[in-house]
């Protein structure tokens, strides 16, 4: 029996009719067709299917539709902005060699995005606990966390740029 | 590795005056695609390498009247594009271009391939189709010819005696009647070591076979001719039961064994189907 | 142990060492003339990590002795392109993101650069045939194939030697 629910997903309005029992990320991944999004693992271990949920972190793969009703979703396609600007984020990524296969990388960025939304300044620690619940098989971590660290100094000039 | 000796003759008398000198110590070394990773392992522990890859003398490809001369140093990857080659004994120059891949044929040589003499040898059944033969220095500098059928005795075993060299092969002038084909059957598109391989040359009078030679690779301990093949397909009329016909025969003078590329009863049933492929392209096509 | 001189013109500079019978020309690049873009990946001539351009022709390293280079040209990645500097190959790969873990990418860029020494341009299949002997294990080869295609499929006068 589906039920009926609302999601605003990267700023878009869907109207979807979804049973009880199917997951989050198959409605984005399949409804929705965002495949940025990744099936790593359906268990919770790899941190692929990322998403944020009113602007917080969420597992896709443990996360019934139904259960975010009515929430903002925004998930990798709705990072870098519409003209297609990427992030600062995404630029760091691309600029530290953070990025090998690609597959851990849009829930890299997302918490990564959360990171600094709650702490500007993030010590190397900072960065490594954040991702903690991300996995990566290529790049041994250390381009992520280099992109990381680059992205925050980024943003703090930016915004010392858009306020100086 | 151990402590070795490395020399380079300049010119064949050099190269004769070592290997009197060195005698049985001697190792030869050319590309060293076998030799190297060999070495390494400990497979081969050479005292005294002589360095043979650049001596002109043993890198020439030359037609001569009634034969053509390939220096045993000569590279896989010039055989293969060798225009000589291509046009006297094209299916020598198929194999050559199907041997290990592009940075190993650059190195490797047709001298090399015949001396490490394993059964997947990919440049042994078109020689032994175009009944072709090697020729060897000895280490008082006598040269003998061996047809390559007689060279190969055994499992990795050849008439080399230690400190004996392949000096050039001679691959006799096919007549102009001679057409051949090659197929070589691998695991990948490249670097394959040969799972079952076919070289075949045959030569039609009106719709007989007046000749016709056939060697097959990686389906017995050395490389092969298959003798008894081709007295049955020489003289028979060109007709499509040979293919069922010669069936029985060809299994009697294989010998394939079962390995990790491939059962034995896989051998058996796809060697048969290389070869009459390259059968009917030759007869009827 | 027995030595011997060897004098290597590397990337267009000669260079001299001393070396056993035994090393090869990847041990003394890497470990003697510091030239480490050669990357050692089964030192058994599978794997093509570690092809350099050898008197012009692509080689594995790992199958010359040191001995036999010596008197002749070698030219590994950095002698094709440099950072300030670089080739359209390299151009190309990076633009084309033909590079995951980036082992391959030397020994795959002097495969290349070997087949448009010897043809400026090449199909499709003579691109496949010419990186047959280099293994890659991230990028599955398609957009190592597309980044030589672009170079290679461009008319003679369009891209640099």
């Amino acid at each position: 029996m589906k039920q009926r629910i609302e999601l605003l997903v990267n700023g878009e309005y869907h109207e979807l009719y979804v049973a009880p029992n199917t997951l989050l990320i198959n409605v984005i991944r399949e409804e929705l067709q965002l495949t940025g999004t990744k099936y790593g693992c359906g268990t919770g271990q790899c941190g692929g299917c990322t998403l944020l949920v009113d602007g917080e972190p969420v597992l896709g793969c443990l996360t019934l539709a139904v259960a975010v009703d009515g929430a903002a979703i925004t998930t990798i396609e709705g990072v870098a902005a519409v003209d297609g600007t990427l992030d600062k984020v995404q630029e760091a990524f691309l600029d530290n060699n953070a990025v090998q296969c690609g597959y851990c990388t849009p829930g890299m960025v997302l918490m990564a995005k959360d990171l600094l939304r709650r702490n500007p300044h993030p010590s190397e620690a900072d960065i490594r606990h954040h991702i903690k619940g991300n996995i990566c098989r290529c790049t041994g971590y250390n381009g992520i966390v280099r992109a990381v660290k680059a992205a925050a100094e980024r943003q703090i000039e930016g915004d010392a740029n858009a306020n100086g | 590795m151990q402590t070795v000796e490395y020399l380079k003759p300049a010119d064949m008398n050099e190269l004769a005056a070592l290997m009197q000198q060195y005698a049985a110590r001697a190792t030869f070394i050319a590309g060293g695609t076998n030799l190297i990773p060999d070495m390494r392992s400990g497979r081969h522990r050479p005292e005294v390498l002589l360095d043979i890859g650049d001596l002109k003398a043993m890198n020439a490809i030359a037609l001569n009247d009634d034969h053509l001369s390939i220096g045993a140093a000569a590279t896989i990857a010039r055989i293969a594009a060798d225009a000589t080659v291509n046009a006297h004994c094209p299916i020598l120059a198929a194999a050559a271009a199907k041997l290990g891949n592009p940075l190993t044929r650059n190195r490797a040589t047709i001298g090399g391939n015949l001396a490490n003499a394993s059964p997947c040898a990919d440049t042994a059944p078109p020689l032994l189709s175009l009944e072709a033969l090697v020729e060897i220095m000895d280490v008082k500098g006598q040269q003998r010819q061996v047809p390559l059928d007689k060279f190969f005795r055994g499992y990795k075993w050849t008439d080399l005696a230690p400190g004996e060299v392949i000096t050039r092969i001679v691959v006799p002038k096919p007549s102009s009647g001679m057409q051949g084909g090659h197929t070589k059957l691998g695991l990948r598109k490249a670097a394959a070591i040969c799972v079952a391989s076919v070289a075949v040359m045959l030569e039609k009078e009106n719709d007989h076979i007046a000749k016709a030679r056939v060697a097959f690779g990686s389906v017995a301990p050395k490389p092969i001719r298959a003798y008894r093949l081709e007295a049955f397909f020489e003289g028979k009329a060109a007709d499509a039961t040979l293919l069922s016909q010669c069936e029985p025969i060809l299994q009697q003078e294989i010998a394939p064994i079962s390995d990790i590329r491939g059962s034995e009863a896989y051998r058996r049933q796809v060697t048969a189907v290389i070869f009459k492929r390259n059968l009917q392209e030759l007869l009827w096509s | 142990m027995k030595t011997y001189p060897i004098t290597i013109e590397l990337n267009g500079e000669a260079r001299n060492t001393d070396v056993s019978a035994t090393e090869t020309l990847l041990d003394v690049l890497r470990n003697k003339f510091d030239a480490v873009e050669v990357k050692n990946g089964c030192e058994q001539g599978d794997c093509g990590a570690c092809t350099v351009m050898l008197d012009g022709k692509a080689v594995n390293a790992c199958l010359v002795l040191a001995l036999q280079a010596s008197g002749k040209a070698v030219t590994t990645v950095k002698g094709i392109g440099s950072q300030t500097s670089p080739h359209a190959l390299q151009r190309a790969f990076v633009e084309q993101g033909a590079i995951q873990c980036g082992y391959c990418t030397a020994g795959m860029i002097t495969a290349a650069k070997a087949l448009l020494d010897e043809k400026s341009t090449a199909t499709t299949a003579e691109i496949r045939q010419a990186i047959s002997g280099n293994l890659c294990r991230c990028t599955g080869y398609k957009k190592i194939v597309a980044a030589i295609e672009s170079v290679a499929k461009k008319e003679p006068a369009t891209h640099k030697r």
